[in-house]
């Protein structure tokens, strides 16, 4: 467990204090996938890095595990910060190691992991991400995904109980994304890892968190549940990333000549894949007409976000019968 | 008369055989202390400048001036003011022995600020993912700094050990032997040309040999 107490960040820029993070209430639970969404400046890369103190908050407190951290230093800060494994954009790796030594780099630094243990655990993290034929290469040898399994082997390497992933994909083309992304859902629930990642796209969160947190301009503007904040986005901020990640942008004037009423309607679980509105046309005899849509799924979840126009006189009773069935109703205004 | 004769009438040869050990032997000598002394003040530089893992601004400008300075003297008068001090260090101020004060002294400071410039390209994020796995900052200098900067640092060595083969040409000021000695001695004030003519075309050569070695280890070593 990962707590933000009040925790707030800022810098000194020429003798006066700029705030990158306004004081954070949180608690991220044990073996979730959290995510962190904002544009660049938003201050969701000092967030991340208050979790192992690469930052120390300017006020507040970080806790793991109920254990008050902020003030660790010396050889306690060291064994914190060997228990969190990190990821990085641009991989971080050491060029002039080996692929198994890069791994192995975390044990070595501890010192007390026999070259035995070493080489063991060094096999088994590579073969779980993948690169066992590549151990003796270099990193300049690899593409960008594989030195990103690099990178998370070695995050991996002293059995960590947290993963934080700082724009782990965004170097990433969007099939190396996927599988990357995959990868570490696929950690998160064989390992029980708890994965705090931090993005600035929409679509990685949809693909592995399970909550969310939108940051903007230093401020925590909302946060839930991926599905609950994917399918009904309160905040401006939410609204946009969700925009963008389904590849639309506001749609005032397209509908102009639709007529009818317009409602969105969002599906979740079961009922995504049942025929609800089948049913619906031949209960009331509503016609409706399709604008857009998206039928995908939000971690496990599968889910689906109609926008549609209604033209019938039982309207209403269609309206009724399909928030039965489970499915979220929105009118949409124009 | 052999040709080695007709060509170089003046020169004696086991004197030119005499000048090369005797320049080879302060070269090595001082590089070995130059990179001694040098190396941890460049790592000192670094880690002190601002922004950096220990940085003391203050101290890093007291550094930094002490360094300008020693580079600034020209290595001539450097060695003359450094007189006392080499005596005091080797008990004399001549030959080979009180020459390597003075070149060490000169070369260090020029050194260290090729180290500080070689880890500065060290990508600050490996630093911060090191940070992160909980190492230590003797051990992120160790075992990330100074592998991850060594093509830069042998590149520097290099250039520290052409400019050290100049130095000591102009060790020959306090008695230091070598081949520049030979150089001045014979061929400026002696008038023997084919004396001047060996004894550059030896010092070049000796460069080619440094710079090519460098070279060779800087390529080894980038896995870039």
């Amino acid at each position: 467990m990962i707590r933000f107490a009040a925790a707030s960040k800022s810098y000194r820029v020429d003798g006066a204090l700029v705030p990158a993070l306004e004081p954070v209430d949180l608690v991220i639970e044990r073996g979730e996938v959290f995510g962190i969404i904002g544009h660049s400046g938003a201050g969701k890369s000092t967030m991340l890095r208050l979790i192992n103190l690469l930052e120390r908050p300017t006020a507040g407190r970080i806790f793991i595990e109920d254990r008050d951290v902020t003030d660790a230093t010396g050889s306690e800060l060291r064994k914190l910060r060997a228990g969190i494994g990190m990821i990085f954009q641009h991989f971080n790796l050491l060029s002039s190691r080996s692929v198994a030594d890069n791994v192995a780099f975390p044990l070595r630094i501890q010192g007390n992991v026999s070259e035995g243990e070493i080489t063991a655990r060094v096999d088994e993290l590579l073969e779980l991400v993948g690169l066992t034929a590549h151990a003796r290469k270099y990193p300049a040898q690899l593409s960008g995904g594989q030195k990103q399994r690099v990178g998370i082997a070695r995050a991996l390497a002293s059995r960590p109980s947290i993963l934080l992933c700082d724009e782990a994909t965004s170097a990433l083309d969007p099939q190396t994304t996927a599988s990357v992304l995959e990868l570490l859902a696929d950690i998160n629930r064989r390992l029980g890892l708890t994965i705090v990642l931090i993005t600035h796209e929409m679509d990685v969160i949809r693909r592995v968190c399970d909550r969310v947190a939108v940051l903007e301009a230093g401020h925590v503007v909302e946060m839930g549940a991926v599905a609950d904040v994917f399918l009904h986005p309160q905040h401006p901020t939410t609204r946009r990333f969700v925009a963008e990640a389904d590849h639309r942008e506001g749609h005032g004037p397209e509908f102009s000549g639709v007529t009818g009423r317009l409602f969105r309607l969002s599906f979740r679980g079961e009922a995504t894949y049942s025929p609800v509105l089948s049913n619906v046309v031949r209960d009331t005899g509503v016609e409706y007409n399709l604008l857009s849509g998206r039928v995908d799924r939000i971690k496990d979840t599968p889910y689906g976000q109609l926008t549609l126009a209604m033209n019938g006189e039982r309207v209403d009773d269609a309206l009724a019968q399909i928030r039965d069935a489970g499915v979220d109703i929105e009118e949409v205004t124009r | 008369m052999s040709p080695m004769q007709t060509l170089f009438p003046n020169i004696d040869w086991a004197e030119i055989g005499q000048a090369c050990i005797d320049t080879l032997l302060m070269l090595g000598g001082s590089l070995l202390f130059t990179v001694v002394l040098g190396l941890p003040l460049g790592i000192w530089l670094f880690l002190t400048a601002r922004g950096q893992l220990h940085a003391r601004p203050r101290l890093y400008s007291a550094l930094s001036l002490v360094v300008n300075v020693l580079r600034s003297v020209p290595f001539i008068i450097l060695m003359i003011l450094l007189i006392p001090v080499t005596k005091a260090i080797t008990g004399v101020s001549i030959g080979i022995r009180g020459a390597i004060v003075p070149l060490v002294i000169g070369a260090a400071p020029f050194l260290a600020r090729l180290v500080e410039t070689a880890l500065r390209e060290v990508d600050r994020g490996v630093i911060e993912a090191s940070q992160a796995m909980g190492a230590t900052t003797s051990q992120i200098v160790t075992r990330v700094l100074l592998p991850e900067a060594r093509p830069g640092l042998i590149a520097g060595a290099t250039v520290t050990a052409v400019a050290l083969v100049g130095y000591t040409a102009m060790g020959g000021i306090v008695g230091a032997g070598g081949l520049g000695a030979l150089a001045y001695q014979y061929g400026y004030n002696g008038y023997k040309p084919d004396y001047m003519l060996v004894t550059v075309a030896l010092l070049v050569v000796l460069v080619q040999i440094l710079q090519s070695l460098g070279d060779r280890l800087v390529t080894r070593y980038s896995r870039r």
